[in-house]
């Protein structure tokens, strides 16, 4: 019996006209965030606590211990921040979720900076997302109008602001201590975390207490404060630890390319079976669970829960990530694939620590001489040497996401970094087909 | 000779009254001025917006050189940006690439000699399940053919720059605050 894919965020996602207020008032929106408004601050923070929800750009951090840090009063400023510069390779949730369900975000904005006191929260958007800057602000200017944020929203005595800032084409952003330099006007570069420093519940953005959210974790809260925490975490077939729905971008060679939303803990071959399986006549050769710094999987087992702690135990990859799955078949150059993946990581480098500015630097000189026909076998070996000068050494998340599809994709494919060096060419995968 | 008029001005103190310092409305700020210098940020443009916002002319320089969006040369009237990103590659945008290139007659961070097209490599675009995508300006095409390669060239050719349209002057207005 195939997991009943329970729909929470994208219920209403084929609505005609549910980006705009009207349709989506008309189909319960924002009835969560009446509600939550006459709630105590710390009850939300209790509903999503018993929830179980988990941050939903990638690392998977128990929400509700990042609001609970915060002080208890609003003696000062408190910023809710949305993390919506979605960089990821594979990963397309976020774009789909701001273009489709805006009201979504700003119901889901609202409800959460009840939770944290916060009178005002910024919407960090990468530059490219236009479309979805354009959707958002519009929701925005419409639950203005509508007194949902504003003075004294619905006679509650509290401000609400919401704002929207572009970002300028920088993936370093999306680390979350980058993003709040960039959005105080700096250099998108990280900067030292808790225990050395504060936590941003404390002193964050201009020294005030703040929280960065993913777009879907914010957007999940109305889901949790309709059901009520318990009744959410009763959704998800796999670890206790992982609850509720996931939004997933499926990408790559499969029949049906797209953004879905799953129970966690569905079986991967039932995830993989929703995007309409391997694209027809093919087989599945690896793939990348959750965005390109999880690093690739071997096809089997296939049969294992797909949630925070299932991916890791089964396929020693990070783990789930940001829901980025990328499928690739037999047809794929695995090597190509990590040559791109290393000049990707190498190019958003910020520059700020040694061992990711240089190692990618050098990773991205060796994997353009294998490709050139010109590499050694040492090559292999030095690559492995460097993996471990980044490993646990960067000083952030960015350079221990590069190296993971390194040496995942070594590990799992030698023979086809060994054809480029004893061939000139990849003898493992198909030089007439796509993606060769 | 500075190029920022009242309004530039007027929309310039909108934005920084987002904000609790003036510094943080600077990346907001880069995009009007990227706009009002017709796609790109020469040094001039950069010093007004240190001027406008009291900040040092080398915090500026040092931001706009940071993110890849804010462009230090002119650009073409139309940017062909295609993701190369393994998403997009496994569905073959490498040989979308090509096919423009081959087609404009230029590689790939070249512009053709009239400054009409340029075609460029780009990082994930957050297109994935619809690959290969492109943007021009700031318009996705996604799953991206040679046919849209030809649609696009033969429509943009005889049409105003995109590029001089970046996103800001775009923004809705916001609403009260």
């Amino acid at each position: 019996m195939p997991v009943e894919q329970t729909q929470l965020l994208y219920r209403h996602r084929n609505v005609p006209g549910i980006n705009r207020l009207d349709t989506y008032v008309a189909h319960g929106g924002y009835e969560q965030f009446r509600k939550a408004i006459t709630m105590e601050p710390d009850a939300i923070i209790e509903e999503v606590k018993v929830s179980g929800l988990r941050g939903r750009g990638g690392a998977g951090f128990p929400t509700h211990i990042k609001w609970n840090a915060f002080p208890k009063n609003r003696d000062v400023e408190h910023y809710f921040i949305v993390n919506a510069d979605e960089g990821e390779p594979g990963t397309a949730k976020d774009r789909d979720l701001m273009n489709a369900l805006p009201h979504l975000l700003v119901e889901g904005c609202l409800c959460s900076m009840v939770a944290v006191r916060a009178a005002k929260c910024y919407i960090y958007i990468r530059g490219e997302y236009v479309e979805p800057w354009k959707s958002v602000q519009k929701a925005i200017n419409e639950a203005y109008a509508a007194g949902f944020l504003g003075k004294n929203v619905l006679g509650s005595g509290l401000d609400f602001d919401i704002y929207t800032h572009l970002g300028a084409g920088a993936y370093e952003c999306g680390e979350e201590s980058a993003l709040m330099s960039s959005l105080m006007g700096e250099r998108g570069m990280p900067r030292l975390k808790p225990p050395a420093a504060p936590l941003p519940m404390i002193s964050g953005v201009w020294k005030r207490p703040s929280v960065v959210n993913n777009v879907e974790t914010a957007a999940t809260i109305p889901a949790i404060l309709e059901l009520g925490g318990a009744k959410y975490s009763e959704i998800g077939v796999g670890s206790p630890r992982s609850r509720g729905t996931k939004l997933f971008s499926i990408s790559g060679h499969v029949n049906k390319p797209g953004i879905y939303e799953i129970v966690l803990g569905t079986p991967f071959s039932e995830v993989l079976e929703i995007a309409g399986g391997v694209r027809d006549g093919h087989q599945l050769k690896t793939y990348i669970p959750g965005g390109s710094s999880m690093g690739f999987a071997p096809p089997t087992p296939m049969d294992y829960p797909f949630d925070y702690e299932g991916i890791p135990q089964n396929t020693q990859t990070l783990g789930l990530g940001s829901g980025g799955l990328m499928i690739f078949d037999e047809t794929t150059d695995v090597f190509k694939v990590t040559h791109r993946l290393v000049d990707f990581y190498h190019h958003e480098s910020c520059g700020k620590c040694t061992p990711c500015r240089e190692g990618l630097d050098w990773l991205s000189k060796i994997y353009a001489r294998i490709a050139s026909g010109a590499g050694r076998e040492q090559d292999i070996d030095l690559i492995w040497d460097i993996c471990d000068s980044i490993r646990g050494k960067s000083f952030c998340a960015l350079g221990e996401g590069a190296i993971w599809p390194v040496m995942t994709s070594l590990r799992l494919f030698r023979h086809e970094y060994l054809s480029y060096i004893h061939h000139g060419r990849n003898t493992y995968s198909d030089a007439g087909q796509l993606g060769a | 000779m500075a190029k920022f008029t009242d309004d530039t001005k007027r929309r310039l103190d909108a934005l920084i009254a987002r904000y609790p310092t003036s510094k943080a409305a600077l990346l907001p700020a880069l995009w009007v001025a990227q706009e009002v210098y017709g796609g790109w940020l020469p040094p001039e443009a950069m010093q007004e917006v240190a001027d406008h916002l009291g900040v040092p002319a080398s915090d500026v320089a040092g931001v706009a050189t940071f993110y890849t969006m804010y462009n230090k040369r002119p650009v073409a009237n139309h940017r062909i940006e295609i993701c190369q990103n393994v998403a997009c590659m496994v569905n073959g945008a490498d040989e979308l690439i090509g096919y423009c290139e081959r087609k404009l007659g230029i590689h790939a961070g070249e512009m053709t000699s009239d400054g009409g097209f340029s075609v460029e490599r780009v990082e994930c675009l957050g297109a994935c399940c619809h690959a290969p995508a492109l943007m021009v300006g700031s318009t996705y095409y996604e799953n991206a053919t040679e046919q849209t390669i030809d649609k696009l060239i033969a429509e943009l050719a005889s049409m105003p720059s995109e590029s001089v349209r970046p996103p800001q002057s775009q923004m809705p207005e916001q609403g009260e605050f």
